[in-house]
């Protein structure tokens, strides 16, 4: 199977502490993996060594068997990298671009013009391609990105962030594209939104102060908290506290019990008895990556903090 | 099966993507690279009553060379740090020569309105041999290498725009104020005259007005100037290949 292995990796900026430390993982080059993790946690810094675009201070990495330093060369032929921040040259027209980018990849013009048409049709976005990309809508702007990546022969794609700052309609329609590449690309994805991490990726790692905090599917990562189910009063109730697990209690009356699978069953019974709204879930990976990061919640809570979950 | 690449392509990319669409865009850019070198042509020409018009004409021909180096600077900096081209690049198979060899003659593209007014001005007006004509389009591919490659390696350190403009001005300021490209050296009163030889443009402008007989200059001199010139841009042209930030360390 292809593999994405990291080895140990770590990055020093110059004048500056650690981005990365001792990042060490391996997962299937298939399908999308994202990385999240807080402002600051590494994530941009892990995507540019293994894009080929950042040396690390230490330890190696290699997609597919071949290493991110030495065979950079050969690396280059089957990646595309969409940055952070990166946008459509303001000058170009996204049909412009596409179009530039494929011959910068090495084909010739026949070729790049029909993939660019190809891959702005699978985008939904053939009607602006003769638009200056400046006068583009935000959303219409990075659809162009991933389009421009996507037109390219390479079989994995890095995308850093790739919808921050879009509207929810234009995040969703991103993701659906995004998952109908995953069939025959492996993504490397960056994320903010933890719900686009939960409904896109196959695997996710959890990324804070440069460290690798926890890798998994996403019920591989519920494995690893303490009560893996969720209970939302949504009534204005006061729930007891539960014989096992925690409860959140905010300042503006949200309550959410955190605990186990038969006790989240019997509470559930309880509550129904009494005719209270509520709402019974696996955990999300929001709470996962709260827990994960160790990172406190504004709401007070009855238990200890570092049990809540 | 691996994709048959074309280096063409490669090339070509960065000619349409940095010039071509751009003029096509912004017209106005065209205009812009035409009368930078004029507007010194014409302050040299009515300050000397018309006595340097041949010798500008030549130092224009040079300007316009080093001018595509700082726009290079100025634009690659721009595309690097505003929209990430530079990372999107690099993470393809696109290699830092063939950006540098692509993004270096779409600067050149700019420059042709230029470059043809003031080569049909130096037919009509300098009556160089061949040998001078020779000389000067040596000199003048030598001073392109030097300042593409140049802002080239600058390019790749910058982390905004900001930062390239004030690159662009002093190097402006050593490549363009400094040395005397618009009229001869001996204009110069000594010791300032020592400070112009900080710039690799004074010994091309030597050179050339050596060889357009403007300028008295021993066969010595002349090669002294050669070999700094020469040895300037493979340095920079060496530092621009295998010390520019393509890979960020």
């Amino acid at each position: 199977m292809q593999m994405l292995t990291c080895k140990h990796i770590s990055k020093k900026y110059e004048g500056d502490g650690y981005a990365l430390r001792d990042v060490n993982f391996s997962v299937p080059a298939a399908g999308i993996f994202a990385l999240i993790g807080r402002n600051g946690a590494g994530k941009t810094t892990l995507t540019r060594i293994l894009a080929t675009q950042l040396s690390p201070t230490s330890g190696s990495a290699s997609i597919n068997g071949i290493d991110v330093m030495s065979g950079a060369g050969s690396l280059r032929e089957i990646i595309a990298s969409v940055p952070q921040e990166a946008r459509a040259i303001n000058w170009l027209t996204p049909r412009q671009f596409i179009f530039s980018y494929l011959l910068w990849r090495g084909y010739g013009h026949g070729d790049a013009r029909r993939k660019a048409d190809e891959a702005a049709r699978k985008l939904g976005i053939s009607r602006f391609m003769d638009t200056a990309s400046r006068k583009l809508s935000g959303g219409t702007k990075r659809k162009v990105l991933v389009a421009t990546v996507m037109a390219s022969e390479a079989s994995v794609i890095f995308l850093d962030e790739p919808t921050t700052g879009l509207d929810p309609l234009s995040r969703s329609e991103l993701w659906d594209t995004l998952s109908r590449l995953k069939k025959d690309h492996f993504i490397f994805l960056t994320t903010h939104y933890l719900e686009e991490a939960e409904r896109l990726a196959d695997r996710i790692g959890i990324l804070e102060n440069g460290r690798l905090m926890a890798l998994g599917t996403l019920d591989e990562l519920r494995g690893k908290v303490k009560y893996p189910y969720s209970i939302k009063i949504l009534s204005d109730y006061s729930v007891a506290k539960p014989r096992k697990g925690n409860m959140i209690k905010g300042v503006d009356g949200f309550q959410q019990i955190v605990t186990t699978e038969d006790e989240a069953n019997r509470i559930s019974r309880e509550l129904i008895k009494k005719g209270v709204r509520f709402s019974m879930n696996p955990l999300s990976l929001d709470d996962i990556f709260y827990y994960i990061v160790k990172k406190p919640l504004e709401e007070e809570s009855y238990g200890d903090e570092k049990e809540r979950y | 099966m691996a994709m048959k690449r074309s280096g063409i392509s490669q090339f070509w990319a960065s000619i349409l993507a940095n010039s071509i669409y751009a003029l096509g865009n912004y017209p106005a850019m065209m205009v812009s690279m035409f009368l930078t070198p004029f507007s010194i042509l014409v302050v040299i020409f009515f300050v000397s009553h018309g006595t340097l018009l041949t010798v500008a004409i030549e130092g224009g021909l040079i300007m316009t060379m080093i001018t595509s180096g700082m726009s290079l600077q100025t634009d690659l900096s721009h595309l690097k740090n505003d929209f990430k081209l530079q990372d999107m690049v690099v993470a393809s198979p696109t290699g830092a020569g063939m950006y540098l060899f692509g993004m270096a003659i779409s600067e050149l593209v700019y420059s042709i309105p230029a470059i043809v007014v003031l080569a049909v001005l130096a037919i009509l007006f300098t009556h160089l041999t061949a040998l001078a004509w020779l000389i000067l389009i040596a000199v003048m591919l030598a001073m392109f290498a030097f300042s593409t490659c140049l802002g080239f390696f600058i390019s790749t350190f910058t982390s905004d725009v900001m930062e390239s403009w004030a690159y662009t001005s002093i190097i402006s300021t050593i490549l363009s104020a400094l040395p005397p490209v618009y009229y001869p050296i001996t204009y110069i009163p000594m010791p300032f005259r020592y400070v112009a030889y900080l710039s690799p443009a004074t010994y091309a402008a030597e050179i050339i007005q050596g060889a357009s007989g403007f300028l008295e200059l021993s066969s010595l001199s002349a090669a002294a100037d050669w070999i700094v010139v020469i040895a300037i841009t493979i340095i920079i042209g060496f530092v621009a290949v295998k010390k520019s930030r393509w890979r960020e360390e």
